[in-house]
């Protein structure tokens, strides 16, 4: 079996009071595009320094290449970063740019010369050499960047929020262009990321951090439809919560919904006790009739979006929480819904998620 | 909007630059006089400049001001530039403040105190006075400026710059070199050419600091002056004013040049 590419185990960093990297273990193997997702303030940041060398763990291991990265300066590691504000030099041109850690590596001047030319083709920047960064656009900055971590050729890219800086459009293009650029270099990418929509796009797998713990490591997938905990289910897309009881009776195991019946669930759900259940708000179910063969409330319909390709609906229950639904516009029983109607809403045991925290 | 400007604004701004200038522009007027009273006309000349490079009392100042100058210019812009280091990057160390409170106090400190505070220090410790005294007198107020000057640069400098280029296998001190240095160098330039202005121009000081054999240019012109005005005074008292300027104007791009963009 291949040694993975990063190693972290039991990493730990404490700046003053606050735990900003709390024991996280965790692999990455090589070629691999991994996302470190949560909200700022989680510790990502933190761990990705933590492995760029700019910052040394308090406790645990860091092994780059099966190597243990215990004092070894970010200069002598072999990955390569990408600052959220680019840090291109000012006073150089991109080429001169480009070829800095080529540069520091002693390569010679021809290579040199070849590699930034190439470097420049790939992030279709030819003809740009010449230029200043301060003669280039956000989008063209964040291109020269790119190619100037990747020229030394890392074993592994570090990206710290790459498109923040970025509009809208020309982010979208952007995430292609790097999955593009990572599948043919075949670099590990290791992406840093409050944005979960940029991670879910990109990464082939994500660790999602809460408090510099990793809540969850799972492909996008994964993350979304079976979150391990109430955060990972409420920070990754939208989700519409019950509370409920878990309850084993002789023929089987079943969720209590509290005011909405009762659903029938698979027997390897965790034991029995009060949860919460989660419900992404494509697999809720809505309908004028009562159905009355799963978890069901009656509502109001309160308000409608119309999105292009969905609608999204919030229904009013009795007890005043708001419930969202959405469905794609290619059904054409959507039309029959609109504001104020009395509606059903509810969900089938195989869309629930029961959660404990 | 476009500001417009009345008559009468007008008229008050150049009544004020009037007030700051004529002097001034009377002085290097005369200096072109060919008479040999300063205060009357006698058609244009340059005489007084021909005359002024025959007379070897003054070019000896001025060669001893230049070389005062340099070497305190030089070693203000080596101790501003590690204090202005200490004050951008060390933090919030103990006594940050006070450091501050102590680089400022010079340039606000009246002259004439800090000359008489300095000619007692070396009286003290037996210094005897002469070229490397004034050169310590005018770097002490030299170096407050330059560390001001390098200070703001520093404070905006992106430590990330530093950062991309360790990450990208440059040593801290190679990182320093190659991307803090010539970053920061327009400010350390222009702090040399401010320290040079203030230590070619500076009487107060140099009067208390200076021993035999180094008299500056100032204290030249003003022991000149006491005899009787001569025009020549006037030739090189335009020379200083077009060297201030240029350096002034210098300094003034090289700071402004990037943060205007």
């Amino acid at each position: 079996m291949p040694i993975p590419l990063i190693q972290l185990a039991g990493v730990s960093k404490q700046y003053g009071d606050v735990r900003a990297v709390d024991d996280v273990t965790l692999e990455l193997e090589p070629g691999e595009f991994f996302a470190l997702l949560g909200p700022s303030g989680c510790g990502k940041t933190s761990l990705m320094r933590l492995v760029a060398g700019f910052e040394t763990p308090d406790a645990g291991r860091v092994l780059i290449d099966g190597r243990d990265m215990q004092g070894v300066p970010p200069y002598r590691r072999p990955v390569n970063m990408m600052f959220q504000s680019y840090a291109l030099f000012p006073h150089m041109s991109v080429e001169r740019n480009i070829a800095f850690g080529l540069v520091q590596q002693g390569m010679a001047k021809g290579y040199i010369a070849t590699r930034v030319a190439e470097m420049l083709r790939l992030v279709k920047l030819e003809g740009y050499g010449a230029r200043r960064p301060e003669q280039l656009s956000g989008g063209q900055k964040q291109r020269v960047a790119l190619a100037r971590a990747l020229a030394p050729r890392p074993k592994l890219l570090l990206l710290d929020e790459p498109l923040a800086a970025l509009d809208r459009k020309l982010r979208e293009e952007t995430q292609f262009e790097l999955m593009q650029v990572q599948r043919d270099l075949g670099i590990a990418f290791m992406l840093v990321t409050h944005d979960q929509d940029e991670a879910m796009a990109m990464a082939q797998r994500i660790a999602l951090m809460r408090s510099g713990r990793i809540e969850q490591i799972g492909d996008a997938r994964a993350i979304y439809e079976r979150p391990a905990s109430l955060f990972a289910a409420e920070f990754v897309g939208e989700i519409n919560l019950f509370e409920g009881e878990v309850v084993q009776s002789g023929e089987g195991k079943f969720a209590i919904v509290q005011g909405g019946g009762r659903i029938a669930l698979a027997d390897d759900t965790p034991l029995p006790g009060p949860v919460r259940i989660a419900v992404r708000p494509e697999r809720m179910v809505m309908s004028h009739l009562r159905a009355g063969s799963y978890a069901e409330f009656a509502g109001v319909i309160a308000d409608m979006v119309w999105l292009g390709d969905l609608t999204v609906w919030r229904v009013r229950l009795s007890d005043g929480r708001l419930i969202r639904i959405s469905r794609s516009n290619a059904d054409a029983a959507n039309a029959a819904f609109s504001r104020g109607d009395q509606v059903f809403v509810g969900f089938e045991a195989q869309s629930a998620r029961m959660l404990l925290s | 909007m476009k500001p417009r400007f009345s008559f009468g604004m007008i008229a008050i701004l150049l009544a004020g630059f009037a007030f700051l200038y004529v002097p001034i522009g009377l002085l290097i007027l005369y200096s072109f006089n060919a008479s040999r009273l300063v205060t009357v006309w006698g058609g244009f000349s340059t005489r007084w400049y021909v005359e002024l490079f025959s007379n070897a009392q003054l070019l000896t100042s001025t060669l001893t001001s230049l070389e005062i100058a340099f070497v305190s210019a030089s070693l203000s812009v080596l101790l501003g530039t590690c204090a202005a280091y200490a004050l951008a990057r060390s933090g919030a160390f103990a006594g940050r403040t006070a450091f501050f409170a102590l680089i400022y106090a010079p340039l606000v400190m009246p002259e004439v105190i800090t000359g008489l505070a300095l000619l007692l220090f070396f009286v003290a410790i037996g210094i005897e006075r002469g070229f490397w005294t004034v050169v310590l007198a005018h770097s002490t107020v030299g170096m407050c400026f330059a560390t001001v000057v390098i200070h703001a640069r520093l404070a905006e400098f992106d430590m990330t710059l530093e950062e991309a280029a360790m990450d990208l296998g440059a040593r801290p001190i190679e990182a320093f070199w190659l991307v803090t240095l010539p970053i920061c160098a327009p400010a350390m330039v222009a702090a040399f050419l401010l320290a040079f202005t203030l230590s070619l121009d500076d009487f107060v000081l140099a009067s208390f600091t200076s021993g035999p054999g180094s008299t500056t240019l100032p204290m030249r012109i003003y022991s000149q002056v006491r005899l009787g005005v001569s025009p020549q005074i006037n030739a090189i008292s335009t020379l200083m004013i077009a060297t201030v300027a240029i350096l002034l104007l210098v300094a003034r791009l090289l700071t402004g040049a990037r943060a205007g963009k």
